[in-house]
């Protein structure tokens, strides 16, 4: 085949798009509160203090701790986390209020960085119709429509209210899905976690809007827990968004998180991520090492669960929305776009398990992997003996855009019965010079065509997000991806 | 208890006797073995790669070892009365752990050299020295085991430019009034632009005892060779079997290998293929047919280390009854290896509810300018296909066999050897009628039909 590029401009192309800026790289200059460096069971006890959480809790998070001690981190994965030194972290931070009392009136400073973010937590912002729940280092900033959504029985607020209004609930659900003995992020996570959303939907109640949280780092030397637990009742159904940027820095900051969802008979959630934490320079410096732990049970018959997630950023992902598929005809759905530049490293994928009958999975992802990078998909599909009549449909891709980067495929598949039908096909390659050359004879530069090309290869995956975020992902691949052709 | 600790105990305590009755070359490899083994675990259920094996209880059973080298009392020349129809090879056969060569040996003389390890140390030191244990990676406990039990293996070796005009046939016989397990080892080194076509088959004799087969396979292909090597399994549920094959080719040489299973009680297949030249070709290919509580797995390696090479695997599974199916395959692309195209293929039918199969195909690729794919599925025939056939009067037994033969039909058609082929058809339609009894279809037919 001809080559169609000189190596020169493909090289300036790529260079400029490693260049790319990462536009959310600021630091809000604000007071905050961080308790001391370190772990041990007093850190626990301090931030349960903090939290003025219940009793149960407080044990809780002391049983996910001395579980925590046992465990080691995994290494299992095709990333590199180095040696966390877990004493060198502070694990709580949190905006200061100005005065005792106004913990209502949202810091000037505090609502400045979120605009600057695009969230709009200011409730006359009605157009962008969309509830928001703000995170900001340990603890949620704001809610947005609180009140219109509780006329409705929607329950959507920080899991630390929750845990103070709503107990019972989050006593019911909390650590069900994901128990703190599931890995080793998950138990630190369950020992430690500061803040998340918490979403409840009543029986037969279809959310009106979409429900939002932003998730944003600020602090230094700072890790960020936070917990989300979303359930949605018999018939109800809701469409959840998740966003994250970090400043820029020279040294890396973990996050980990725990996301548990229930979906009940007939149920539907859908969960949406767009994942834009700080990469880490163009060599490989700084950035946020991005370990989550996310699981939903479609418990009732005829539920469904959709996983949607865009990831461009952090410095190391290593995260697989999961659905176990309990009840009969329940849906999994997992679509996912991972982006990788410079010197990133992401494992994600799924697992899909299915234990219901006649349940129905189906899993897209899409990997681009540039630069030095190294991009991988990793998932399981398992149908249990009895789980009879179960359709699975994958489907991998993986573009490489560098000689230097990587793209690697590990799936696992367990059928138990023969009733079930389960389909995998991946495919790796560079992108199409035939293609770029056609793009090129109608008179598209390079850089458009790759664009064009990376947009119409990570669609099927983009059509999945709703309207509010879709715009922000396309904006954040052509950012990240700008003309890099190899 | 670990049970590799029983053979290493064995080891210990015959170590003379092994030595003695061993080429020097053996016995070097031996010690690094016996280093190797100190902490070595085997695999169980769930170590990476195994995820359906636990090779700790294939070999915990209390297998006799043929230390001394015992002849064992079997009348070759009464079991072996039959050659495949229209396909005259060059027979060996090995009878447990020791070789022989028939009349038809005699066939290939002149071109090819097959030898025992005992003699090929006097006749080819240098090209013992030089490719003996030299692929086989010691990591693996198992190849470790045999490299510290095996006494004796074959040697074949095409020169340079050689064409064997004949198949090398090697039948492997279990025969023996005790639970036995044994080393089988192979080397086998095809110069540059030389060719050779070898089918293995493994059989049981007596089905009453439990037999492990713990094999090394090290195949070099060197500048321009072709290599075929057939690999069919027929035995009985007692036998059990553990065989690496460990590949490396060099620039412009083409491998197949194709593994059959029909009948059997446990394999693991390993391969592990280095591809170190431009423009070679390498073809895995795979198929097995279980029923009964049949446990069969494949794990495949292939690792691309020069640009512009190209590899095809393929493996069909049919499992029915309580069988057991894995199958784990990896495709590495190393960087600076631009345009390799390396395609894997796992198809499978579970044809019962008890039936199971666990497939992980995986791609690892370090370089962009490259085609790479992987396609897996487990499923059941196609209903429309088989009420097609029922509109059309044909009962719904025959069908599904007519749609299982179609199922496997393409990787029987993989192989280069006419005869071969035309038999397995053969073969397969006999297993799918279930009319295949043991070593009915086998090369050597050693009972009757």
């Amino acid at each position: 085949m001809k080559e169609i590029e000189k190596p020169e401009k493909g090289n300036q192309i790529i260079e400029e798009a490693a260049q790319a800026e990462y536009k959310y790289g600021f630091v809000t200059d604000i007071e905050t509160e961080v308790i001391p460096k370190g772990l041990d069971e007093d850190v626990v006890r301090r931030i349960s203090a903090l939290k003025g959480e219940p009793e149960w809790l407080l044990e809780f998070r002391l049983k996910a701790y001395r579980h925590w001690l046992t465990l080691k981190a995994p290494t299992w994965g095709h990333v590199h986390v180095p040696e966390i030194d877990y004493q060198d972290i502070s694990y709580y931070a949190a905006p200061r209020h100005k005065k005792e009392g106004e913990a209502k009136e949202i810091d000037p400073e505090l609502k400045k960085t979120f605009d600057k973010l695009g969230i709009p937590l200011e409730e006359q912002m009605r157009l962008s119709g969309m509830a928001v729940d703000a995170v900001m280092d340990s603890v949620s900033v704001k809610t947005t429509y609180r009140e219109r959504l509780a006329e409705l029985g929607v329950i959507f607020c920080s899991i630390s209210e929750a845990v103070k209004d709503y107990p019972d609930l989050v006593r019911k659900y909390l650590g069900k899905v994901v128990p703190y003995t599931d890995n080793f992020y998950a138990a630190l996570n369950s020992a430690v976690f500061s803040d998340g959303s918490f979403v409840y939907i009543p029986k037969g109640v279809r959310c009106p809007m979409e429900l939002s949280t932003y998730f944003r780092i600020n602090a230094a030397q700072t890790g960020q827990f936070e917990r989300t637990l979303i359930v949605a009742d018999d018939d109800a159904y809701v469409s959840y968004l998740e966003g994250c940027t970090a400043p820029m820095r020279d040294e890396n900051q973990l996050h980990a998180a725990i996301v548990e969802i229930v979906v009940e008979d007939r149920a539907e959630v859908k969960y949406s991520t767009v994942q834009n934490w700080y990469p880490g320079d163009k060599d490989g410096k700084g950035g946020i090492y991005n370990l989550v732990t996310k699981r939903g049970l479609c418990r009732g018959d005829h539920s469904k669960l959709s996983w949607t997630q865009v990831e461009t950023g952090s410095a190391i992902t290593w995260k697989y929305p999961s659905c176990v598929l309990m009840g009969d005809h329940s849906v999994g759905e997992f679509y996912s776009v991972a982006l990788t530049n410079n010197w990133q490293e992401a494992d994600t994928g799924t697992k899909m398990i299915h234990l219901g009958k006649h349940s129905t999975s189906t899993i897209v992802s899409k990997g681009i992997s540039a630069g030095h990078s190294q991009n991988s998909y990793r998932g399981m599909v398992k149908i249990a003996p009895k789980a009879t009549g179960c359709r699975n449909f994958t489907q991998c891709d993986s573009l490489l855009l560098s000689d230097t980067s990587g793209a690697h495929t590990f799936p696992v598949i367990e059928v138990g019965n023969d009733t079930s039908v389960v389909e995998h096909e991946a495919t790796t390659s560079k992108i199409n010079e035939d293609q770029i050359f056609y793009c090129n004879q109608r008179g598209i530069s390079t850089e458009d065509a790759v664009g064009l090309i990376v947009n119409g290869y990570a669609k099927e995956v983009m059509a999945k997000l709703p309207m509010e975020f879709a715009v922000e992902a396309q904006k954040l691949l052509s950012v990240s991806l700008e003309g890099a052709v190899g | 208890m670990n049970a590799l600790k029983q053979y290493i105990d064995l080891y210990d305590e015959s170590r003379e006797v092994i030595e003695q009755q061993s080429p020097a070359l053996l016995n070097n490899l031996r010690r690094i073995a016996r280093e190797q083994l100190e902490n070595a675990r085997l695999p169980r259920k769930g170590s990476e790669d195994y995820e359906a094996t636990d090779l700790e209880e294939v070999f915990g059973h209390d297998y006799g070892v043929n230390v001394n080298r015992l002849p064992f009392d079997v009348d070759l020349s009464e079991t072996f009365h039959c050659d495949v129809p229209n396909m005259s090879t060059c027979l060996y056969y090995s009878s447990n752990d020791a070789f022989h060569s028939s009349a038809t040996a005699e066939r290939n003389i002149g071109q090819v050299v097959v030898e025992p390890f005992s003699m090929a140390a006097v006749d080819y030191p240098e090209l013992m020295e030089a490719y003996y244990g030299k692929l086989a990676r010691m990591s693996d406990p198992t190849v470790a085991l045999n490299s510290l039990l095996v006494q004796d293996g074959l040697l074949i070796y095409v020169p340079d430019g050689i064409v064997a005009e004949r198949p090398i046939q090697l039948v492997n016989i279990f025969n023996a009034a005790l639970d036995m397990m044994v080393q089988r080892r192979l080397l086998i080194v095809v110069g540059k632009n030389a060719s050779i076509k070898f089918l293995a088959c493994d059989h049981t004799q007596s089905p009453d005892y439990h037999y492990l087969n713990n094999q090394v396979v090290e195949i070099v292909a060197m500048q321009g060779s072709t290599i075929d090597y057939y690999d069919m399994e027929e035995s009985t549920p007692f036998t059990r079997r553990v065989s690496s094959i460990y590949v490396t080719q060099h620039e412009g040489s083409n491998v197949l290998i194709d593994g059959i299973t029909l009948t059997n009680g446990f394999t693991r297949n390993n391969y592990h293929v280095e591809v170190n030249g431009e423009h070679a070709v390498t073809q895995l290919l795979g198929m097995t047919i279980a029923s009964g509580e049949q446990h069969v797995d494949s794990h495949t390696f292939i690792s691309h280390n020069a640009p512009r090479c190209h590899s095809n695997e393929m493996f069909k599974y049919v499992l029915n009854d309580k069988a057991v199916g894995a199958f784990a395959g990896k495709i590495l692309v190393k960087p600076n290896c631009p345009r390799v195209e390396a395609y894997q293929g796992n198809r499978n039918l579970c044809g019962a509810p008890t039936a199971k199969m666990y497939t992980k195909p995986q791609l690892e690729i370090y370089t962009d300018d490259v085609m790479c794919s992987h396609g897996s599925a487990v499923g059941q025939l196609d209903e429309e296909a088989l009420f097609y056939m029922r509109t059309r009067g044909i009962g719904i037994d025959e069908a599904r066999r007519l749609l299982m033969q179609a199922f496997v039909a393409d990787v029987i058609d993989g192989v280069r050897l006419d005869a071969l082929k035309d038999r397995l058809h053969y073969l397969v339609e006999k297993r799918f009628a279930g009319t295949l009894s043991n070593c009915a279809g086998c090369l050597t037919a050693c009972r009757s039909n």
